[in-house]
């Protein structure tokens, strides 16, 4: 830096350190400290209600791995996860190749498709809920008098939620989508349409590898989020019927505010961040792969 | 480069325009239908019957000025912490920067659900457990990641040579921040309220926790909850909904461009 004499450097850097306290601080108060003080609970029994705390050391994380009903809400949550955002990716590809051409209309479309992000997630599940409706759903109707309880038979419900899911957040994969697209520089197209390639060929051959990294980061936030889903299904099923929509959040949910088991509840949250975290790390090494590809 | 508008493209149109609007318009009409006839296939006539009950029967309205006051603490929080740091990071050099965006991003990871135990405890230590502030602080630290990433990268496209010259005309660093590249930054500013806004009216589950008089429900937490002994009040719920999403969906369509900027600046950007 030219201009500013030495000391005037390191006055600087002291009021760069005052401009970021506030920002640090609320970070590490409300979600640094909280993620450490659950750990710290799950290690004790801890029942609000009767006031009762002692720490008993490992024995909830003992317990967790013989609860059948945390690894079925964890194969609920994987499976949500899983094919949630890959339904999301195969209609956002299309979309957004569809939102980058030029039409009349396309600003309308471009609009028309955040209104489902920006809708709150409960009132899309009530909307959906009223839709799958058993007697007068539109849903049944559109299929002419079917009569399936989408809501309330196991193996349909979680589809239902995943529905919901994917109508919610498909505009904003495909608006990363978009992002990645309009970073492709329109030589190398131009170049394969003289050298005769099909619509498709130049699909596979260019579009789809240079967008890797962008479809890369749209999974990497989308499954986090996925992961961690309970408004909806919260809403739609509660986790019903038979447990079979139960996910991650909400077991814990249920244990922490309606059982007010606080001990086991944290273990339950603990173990949903640190399943977090290990799909974080996943993602985050393939995406750094990829970039030290190019 | 305009290109003709071939079949194809009309029908993934219209597809997309369906499945995406389709169930929002189903809802509109759902509000409208008298209330008796919502079992036949067609509303004979449509009525505000509904967002009558809704908001003079029901402490509706009410529900709706607690969304409005926690996501406007919210967001004003949000601008004046993030603000600050925002410029920080894109214009000043100092130790830690690297860190304090990584684990922004890491915040922004979290499942909220990891955190709920002890905020409920902490909240509830304070005295703040069933308040609209207790609220906000919260949902401020789940919201700033998005702020500081919006905001860096607003701030980032800036000229130096501004920030300089203020120096060289005698502004302390803090200074040429709130005399000079502040104002510049309104747009982030604006786009970074627009998202903040939308995520704190949109919040569930703390707002589910941490609240437990009904009359300090937010938006969300009433529509959830809305059920009557006998039948779900379908046509209440729907106009419920409408009047929550009616304010974000205008939102939206008046910044379209501002909102997929935001999002993508702090999503894809580095």
């Amino acid at each position: 830096m030219s201009g500013p004499v030495r000391g005037s450097l390191e006055r600087e850097r002291r009021q760069a350190y005052w401009l970021v306290a506030p920002a640090v601080v609320v970070l590490a108060g409300v979600a640094l400290y909280p993620i450490l003080a659950a750990v710290w609970l799950s290690l004790h029994r801890f029942i609000l209600v009767f006031g009762e705390r002692r720490f008993v050391g490992l024995g909830n994380y003992a317990y967790l791995l013989g609860d059948a009903r945390f690894w079925a809400a964890l194969g609920n949550t994987a499976y949500f996860t899983a094919v949630a955002v890959t339904v999301e990716l195969l209609l956002a590809v299309p979309l957004a190749l569809l939102l980058q051409k030029s039409f009349p209309g396309r600003g309308l479309l471009r609009a028309s498709v955040l209104v489902p992000w920006a809708i709150p997630t409960v009132v899309s599940a009530r909307l959906w809920a009223w839709m799958f409706n058993p007697d007068y759903g539109l849903i049944n109707r559109l299929l002419l008098g079917r009569d399936i309880n989408w809501l309330g038979a196991p193996g349909y419900a979680l589809h239902a939620a995943i529905l919901v899911d994917v109508w919610k957040t498909t505009p904003f994969v495909a608006l990363l989508v978009l992002a990645g697209l309009q970073g492709i520089p329109e030589d190398l197209y131009k170049a394969a349409r003289v050298d005769g390639a099909s619509p498709w060929r130049i699909f596979r051959s260019i579009t789809l590898p240079l967008l890797k990294p962008a479809l890369l980061l749209a999974v990497l936030f989308r499954s986090l989020d996925a992961f961690r889903v309970f408004d909806a299904i919260y809403v739609l099923t509660e986790g019903g019927p038979a447990n079979t929509t139960e996910t991650l959040s909400i077991y814990a949910y249920k244990t922490l505010m309606r059982s007010g088991d606080f001990g086991y509840g944290s273990t339950l949250s603990v173990a949903t961040f640190l399943c977090v975290v290990v799909l974080a790390a996943v993602w985050l090494r393939l995406l750094g792969r990829e970039e030290r590809a190019r | 480069m305009r290109q003709r508008v071939g079949l194809g493209t009309a029908l993934a149109v219209v597809a997309f325009l369906t499945f995406f609007l389709g169930p929002f318009f189903w809802q509109v009409l759902t509000s409208l239908w008298p209330d008796g006839e919502l079992t036949r296939p067609w509303p004979s006539h449509l009525t505000w019957d509904s967002y009558a009950s809704v908001l003079w029967g029901r402490p509706f309205l009410r529900v709706v000025v607690n969304s409005l006051v926690v996501a406007a603490l919210t967001t004003g929080f949000c601008l004046v912490v993030g603000s600050a740091a925002a410029f920080a990071l894109a214009k000043l050099e100092f130790r830690g920067k690297g860190l304090l965006l990584s684990a922004a991003l890491a915040v922004s990871m979290f499942p909220p659900i990891a955190t709920v135990s002890p905020l409920y405890l902490i909240l509830r230590a304070v005295g703040l457990r069933d308040s609209l502030v207790g609220l906000a602080l919260p949902y401020a630290t789940f919201a700033m990641p998005l702020t500081l990433w919006v905001l860096t990268s607003f701030f980032k496209q800036l000229p130096d040579e501004l920030y300089r010259a203020a120096r060289v005309d005698g502004c302390t660093p803090f200074q040429a921040f709130r005399r000079v590249l502040l104002p510049l930054a309104a747009p982030g500013l604006a786009t970074t309220a627009i998202l903040v806004f939308i995520f704190a009216w949109n919040e569930f589950l703390f707002a589910l926790t941490f609240l437990t008089t009904p009359e300090k429900r937010t938006v969300p937490v009433a529509i959830s909850l809305f059920a009557s002994e006998y039948r779900e009040p379908w046509g209440e719920i729907a106009a419920a909904s409408v009047v929550a999403t009616l304010p974000l969906v205008v939102l939206t369509v008046l910044f379209q461009r501002r909102i997929v900027s935001g999002l993508t600046a702090g999503a894809v950007k580095e």
